[in-house]
């Protein structure tokens, strides 16, 4: 990997915590409301998955601050979002939750569990169908691979040979249940195993998530059909702002924590890409700037007039493309 | 007592009788529910008869539907209703028929409870209200608690009954502080009157009967009138005599409801009205409901897609200006 690229998986993850620890103190302060899932922890998936597939389509959760801001959207338009604000992404209407921007091929966002993998897989198959080769990519959790969506959508981009990556962030907890206690086993991708290739790959350093992910756009760019990528990952904060974290142990959290993403990625930028420590401390203040303006960004803007309410339940003039 | 205390306690007290009960659900057991409702309960009564699903909720469905078939008694908790969507297959083409289908050789003694409508800022798939789909479903038993002594009754009743029940809560309302009569049983089908009045009645049920009364003291005051509320509370099978004694007494007819207004669960009262207390109504009947929109997330726009106390009274003191209240 390049000095460029190493620098910027860096970045984005620096960018990412700052941006997610904003929004946490602008939730606590009232100015954020709803309910708000952070991703500190889980820099390295979100943000090494979203570089390597930077060609193809992505179809995410509920958690998807920092895949949105690694997939180009602006950390302005995100975080006026949150502020419900107009200028937000999705114009104050979605949320922490749903973000949406298909210029940036970005489908959400989506807060059923499970819900958008079928949607993922009805994308692969317009891909398909159009010649296209990037494919798609399916972002879930653990919790996600136990319903019946999962299940079916295993099926169909197997049977179909669709080009679908199905991303699987292992963070061992649905809201308060641990996986464990819910599902046969600690790895989900033994349930993909009967359809596809499946590989594992630590969730906690960034180069691998990044390379996992390239190599499988790669086998989805050559037609054999989808493949599924297990990356084992933890989460620092509760499931929500209103989940109090209480079902994990001190001792569980600084295990986790010492896996920091964050830490190692510097590490490797020291050791093997001879930056010091004045080059990295650029990398971060530049990162906590574009945050700062983005929360000011975010105060400033203007809230969506009252007419905004009904705009958007259907297309402007409803007319259809053959008409 | 809160209202999610009144709801564990109504647990509590079945498994204590009954030890068929068993409770399913995401989160219900070691974390005590996402809304604290079934708190305590896995400590006391252990994992075989709290059960902690994987997220699968067409599942706890219809696994509920089996245990129940099998001779337990099920209580299937559902983090919101929008995720009951994805059950609705194992509510109404099972739950809802099995009893019928088989000429009555099984019974399903079970219940399905969810909290529902708009709390704040969730956004469009996390605040909408099914209870008109429910309630149009033959073979389900339909309860809307707004009321913290209600919701304890009608809960204990629901879950000692042998018909399916679905159990409706409200985002809201889990911390409402009530006082619970122990000791006085309720019948959980019967409206209840939260308020006398003599000139219009008010109808509806969850967490909209408190807006209404918030609303009341400021429409009283502008039309000088006496309002009558009456919540629900049965949404299937309605209790349509107090409907009727209330209307023969005002001769009036607000329907106040949180859902989208087309199709909403209010069109049932008022089209009975309309068709059973014509000749005793002074005024066309007014319906207030929730805009004909998804949820959207910004505060001001997601008031605004809903009743609330102002709107309310705004709406009802001018229909009361315009038909003589
Ligand atoms: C169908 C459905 N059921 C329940 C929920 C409530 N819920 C939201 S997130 C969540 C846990 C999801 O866990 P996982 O898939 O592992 O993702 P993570 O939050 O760990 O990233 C649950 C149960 C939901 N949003 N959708
Ligand atoms: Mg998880």
């Amino acid at each position: 990997m390049d000095k460029l690229l190493a620098e910027t998986l860096y970045y984005e993850m620096v960018r990412g915590r700052a941006f997610e620890y904003a929004a946490k103190e602008h939730y606590m302060q009232g100015d954020i409301s709803g309910f708000l899932h952070l991703d500190i922890g889980q820099e390295a998936l979100s943000v090494g998955a979203m570089k390597a597939f930077a060609k193809g389509d992505v179809f995410s959760t509920y958690r998807e601050h920092i895949m949105a801001l690694a997939r180009g959207i602006t950390p302005k338009a995100v975080m006026a979002e949150l502020f419900g604000k107009e200028a937000g992404v999705s114009e104050g209407k979605g949320g922490s939750m749903h973000l949406f921007d298909p210029s940036h091929f970005f489908y959400g966002g989506d807060a059923i569990v499970g819900g958008h993998l079928p949607n993922a897989v009805g994308c692969a198959y317009a891909r398909k169908f159009q010649g296209e080769e990037h494919g798609v990519m399916a972002v879930f959790g653990d919790g996600a691979t136990n319903g019946g969506a999962f299940f079916e959508s295993l099926n169909i981009a197997a049977a179909q040979k669709l080009p679908l990556l199905f991303l699987c962030e292992n963070n061992e907890y649905a809201i308060g249940t641990k996986i464990t206690r819910v599902a046969p086993f600690e790895k989900q991708a033994k349930k993909a195993e009967p359809y596809m290739p499946a590989i594992e790959v630590d969730g906690m350093d960034v180069v691998a998530v990044y390379e996992a992910v390239s190599e499988a756009q790669h086998y989805l760019e050559k037609g054999h059909g989808p493949i599924f990528v297990e990356a084992m990952t933890c989460r620092y904060e509760g499931h929500s702002m209103s989940d109090p974290n209480s079902y994990r142990s001190t001792q569980e959290m600084a295990l986790c924590k010492a896996r920091d993403p964050i830490e190692r990625m510097k590490k490797v930028l020291q050791e093997q890409y001879g930056m010091d420590a004045g080059a990295i401390e650029l990398l971060e203040t530049k990162a906590q700037n574009e945050i700062d303006e983005a929360v000011s960004f975010a105060a400033e803007a203007e809230e969506p007039a009252p007419e905004a309410l009904m705009a958007h339940v259907f297309t402007e003039g409803g007319t259809h493309a053959l008409s | 007592m809160l209202y999610r205390e009144a709801l564990n306690k109504a647990l509590d007290e079945t498994m204590a009788v009954d030890d068929t009960i068993v409770v399913l659900g995401e989160d219900v057991g070691r974390y005590g529910g996402s809304y604290r409702v079934t708190e305590g309960l896995y400590a006391k009564y252990g994992e075989k008869r709290l059960i902690d699903t994987p997220i699968a909720e067409l599942s706890i469905v219809g696994n509920a539907v089996g245990m129940a078939i099998g001779g337990l008694r099920p209580v299937a908790e559902i983090m919101t209703a929008n995720f009951a969507l994805l059950a609705f297959d194992q509510i109404i083409n099972h739950m809802s028929k099995y009893h019928y289908m088989s000429a009555g050789k099984i019974t399903l003694p079970m219940v399905v409870r969810f909290p529902q409508g708009v709390s704040k800022q969730l956004a469009a798939q996390h605040s909408e209200s099914y209870e008109q789909m429910l309630s149009a479903v033959p073979g389900l038993k339909v309860l809307a608690a707004s009321d913290v002594n209600y919701a304890y009754h009608a809960l204990k009743h629901a879950v000692m009954s042998d018909d399916p029940f679905v159990f409706i809560e409200h985002e809201l309302l889990y911390n409402k502080k009530g006082e619970v009569d122990l000791k006085t049983p309720l019948d959980p089908f019967k409206a209840r009157i939260v308020k006398e009045g003599s000139d219009v009645t008010i109808v509806s049920y969850l967490k909209m009967v408190d807006d209404v009364m918030a609303a009341v003291p400021k429409i009283e005051e502008a039309l000088g009138c006496s309002c009558e509320v009456v919540d629900l509370c049965s949404l299937n099978p309605v209790d349509y005599d107090t409907l009727k004694a209330s209307i023969e007494k005002t001769s009036r007819l607000v329907m106040v409801e949180e859902e989208h207004k087309t199709g909403g669960y209010g069109a049932q009262i008022v089209s009975w009205a309309a068709e059973k207390m014509f000749y005793t109504l002074d005024a066309a009947p007014l319906r207030i409901a929730g805009a004909d929109v998804p949820i959207p997330y910004n505060r001001t726009l997601e008031l605004l897609s809903i009743p609330t106390p102002d709107s309310i009274a705004e709406q009802i003191i001018d229909w009361g200006r315009r038909n003589d209240v």
